[in-house]
């Protein structure tokens, strides 16, 4: 026994075999931890929709205007299965896919263009300074109304929708990201020889783009609302119009439905932008960039 | 070379609007001249305007009254033939080591395979070779000095601005930078001004050493040539007499100034 123990003993303190169980300990408190984490959050879906399912089933709420999760889910079969009452399930996700990327697109591009333009000229800034300011200040979802009376109930007034729910984000860090460059690196171009527009695409871009990025995150969700509620107002295909059908049908499965699919859309753009962000600041130290969540 | 002395200052003022709309004047009649091939280090305490006065010989900034002149030709604008190493990092941190390096020559549309073997020997020399995909935040701070130094350099300056450069390094580190500093200069030998608060470091680098009164309305107080022999070991050099002799003198002139400057920012203590 006691020799046993010896010889067990003996190469463990050897520093090779230490390491060894050392890491082999942090990783399973790695594993662990990550465990627990994911087992909390899937008790947390379980409570909700089971609740949610359980308070449907026994008519505590009214199945017909709360919808219950499995009616979701049997909505969304149908939907992939036989298509929606205006169309394929497909092209609904692609007329509103296509409205929220467009208005992003133009946008942002938008945004950045005129953000860095005011943030670098002074005159341009004080000129144009108040209009932007009383644009911003209007609730631009009204301006929804507007646009399909003039531009129809096509792709087209979304677009103009979205690019509007968009352009002010974007134009807001542009502008900042422009006036809080280090003077220091403006300086530095200056004297390396760089001409204004040198400047502004070496040294001001890639300095606003920290904070030009952040900003997307949020464009892209104003862009997908921009699309929805444009649809809402007046379309004949999209998600938007089709929530708005399930409503006008009392068919609140086929509300939540939509919005499961939405949520899908917004992850997955959520993602691509994380992407984009590491891409393009790639240059800063890892522990400057946001954590996960 | 022209019979011109590099960098003249003739008789100059600085004016700056105070946020509050008051006037502060930063030099006064402040004339300096630096020769050809010139190492000229200017100290003095701080807020004495030795920052403006460089930012004036760049063309960042223009002077209220007084001329500058380069080469005999005034200022105007920012010189092609000038270099400027800032006392921040002022190296672009979204671009690697050889693309900060190379930013010069870009600039100035220079033909880039050139500039692209032209940028290596100059990382070679300042002992960078191997860390041309870095990025400056996985650099030391010694090393993003080195950086500054090949962005700069690589533009053939005849005229080389240093604004208290080294100042944010460790003092081995430093030591070590002045030394390789002197090593570079010789070899295309610019005319220099440094700016530094660091009598030792003035001494041990330059040919002369200007020493600038306190401000507000700042000016050169006294001017001192340094004929320390060259090659000079900036470690070592401090240990030779006439280092000594020539620190205690100028020391003389710039404590006065220093005392001043104290004063303005701690009146409080100075009455207790």
């Amino acid at each position: 026994m006691t020799t046993d123990a010896l010889t067990d003993s003996a190469p463990v303190t050897r520093p090779t075999d230490d390491d060894a169980v050392v890491r082999r300990a942090y990783r399973w408190r790695k594993i662990r931890r990550r465990l627990l984490v994911h087992l909390a959050q899937a008790l947390v879906l379980v409570v909700v929709i089971g609740g949610w399912q359980l308070l449907a089933s026994t008519k505590h709420l009214d199945p017909t205007l709360f919808g219950k999760p499995s009616g979701v889910v049997s909505r969304l079969h149908t939907w992939i299965r036989d298509g929606t009452s205006i169309g394929s399930l497909g092209d609904q996700v692609k007329v509103t896919l296509e409205e929220a990327l467009y208005g992003f697109l133009i946008g942002t591009a938008l945004g950045i263009v005129c953000g860095v333009a005011l943030g670098r000229v002074r005159f341009l800034a004080d000129v144009f300074g108040p209009f932007i300011k009383v644009l911003n200040s209007i609730p631009r979802i009204v301006l929804g109304s507007v646009f399909v009376l003039m531009f129809g109930l096509g792709l087209e007034s979304k677009v103009i929708l979205v690019v509007v729910l968009v352009f002010f984000g974007v134009f807001f860090n542009a502008f900042q990201g422009t006036r809080e460059v280090d003077r220091n690196f403006l300086a530095n171009a200056a004297i390396l020889g760089a001409s204004k527009w040198q400047i502004t695409r070496h040294v001001v871009l890639p300095s606003a783009f920290t904070w030009i990025v952040a900003s997307l995150h949020v464009a892209f969700g104003f862009a997908l609302i921009g699309a929805i509620v444009g649809e809402f107002i007046g379309a004949q295909q999209g998600l938007g119009q089709l929530i708005k059908y399930a409503q006008g049908t009392f068919d609140a499965n086929g509300v939540w439905a939509a919005m499961v699919i939405m949520a899908l859309v917004a992850l997955i753009a959520e993602w691509l932008i994380t992407r984009l962000e590491r891409r393009l600041l790639r240059w800063r130290p890892a522990q400057l960039n946001h954590p996960d969540l | 070379m022209s019979n011109h002395p590099a960098i003249e200052l003739r008789d100059i003022s600085k004016s700056f609007t105070t946020p509050r709309g008051g006037r502060y004047q930063a030099l006064r009649n402040l004339s300096l001249t630096v020769d050809q091939g010139e190492f000229c280090a200017v100290v003095g305490p701080t807020g004495c305007g030795k920052s403006t006065t460089l930012t004036l010989v760049s063309g960042l900034e223009r002077p209220t009254t007084g001329g500058v002149f380069i080469d005999g030709q005034p200022v105007r604008g920012i010189g092609r033939d000038i270099a400027f190493m800032f006392q921040t990092d002022a190296i672009f941190p979204w671009k690697t080591v050889i693309d900060n390096v190379l930013a010069g020559p870009k600039f100035r549309h220079a033909p880039m395979a050139q500039a692209r073997a032209d940028a290596h020997g100059w990382l070679q020399r300042v002992g960078l070779t191997g860390f041309e995909d870095r990025y400056p935040h996985q650099l030391s701070g010694g090393m993003r000095k080195r950086v500054a130094l090949a962005q700069s350099l690589i533009n053939s300056p005849r005229i080389l601005l240093m604004d208290e450069p080294f100042s944010a390094l460790d003092v081995q580190t430093r030591a070590i930078m002045s030394n390789e500093l002197l090593g570079l200069w010789d070899l295309t030998k610019p005319a220099v001004i440094f700016v530094t608060h660091d009598l030792e470091e003035a001494i041990a680098l330059a040919d002369k050493v200007v020493v600038m009164t306190a401000g507000p309305a700042a000016t050169v107080k006294a001017t001192f040539p340094i004929d320390l022999p060259r090659p000079r070991v900036v470690q070592e050099i401090r240990f030779d007499a006439h280092f000594v002799d020539l620190y205690r003198n100028i020391w003389e002139a710039l404590r006065s100034e220093v005392d001043a400057a104290y004063a303005q920012t701690a009146p409080k203590q100075e009455a207790a």
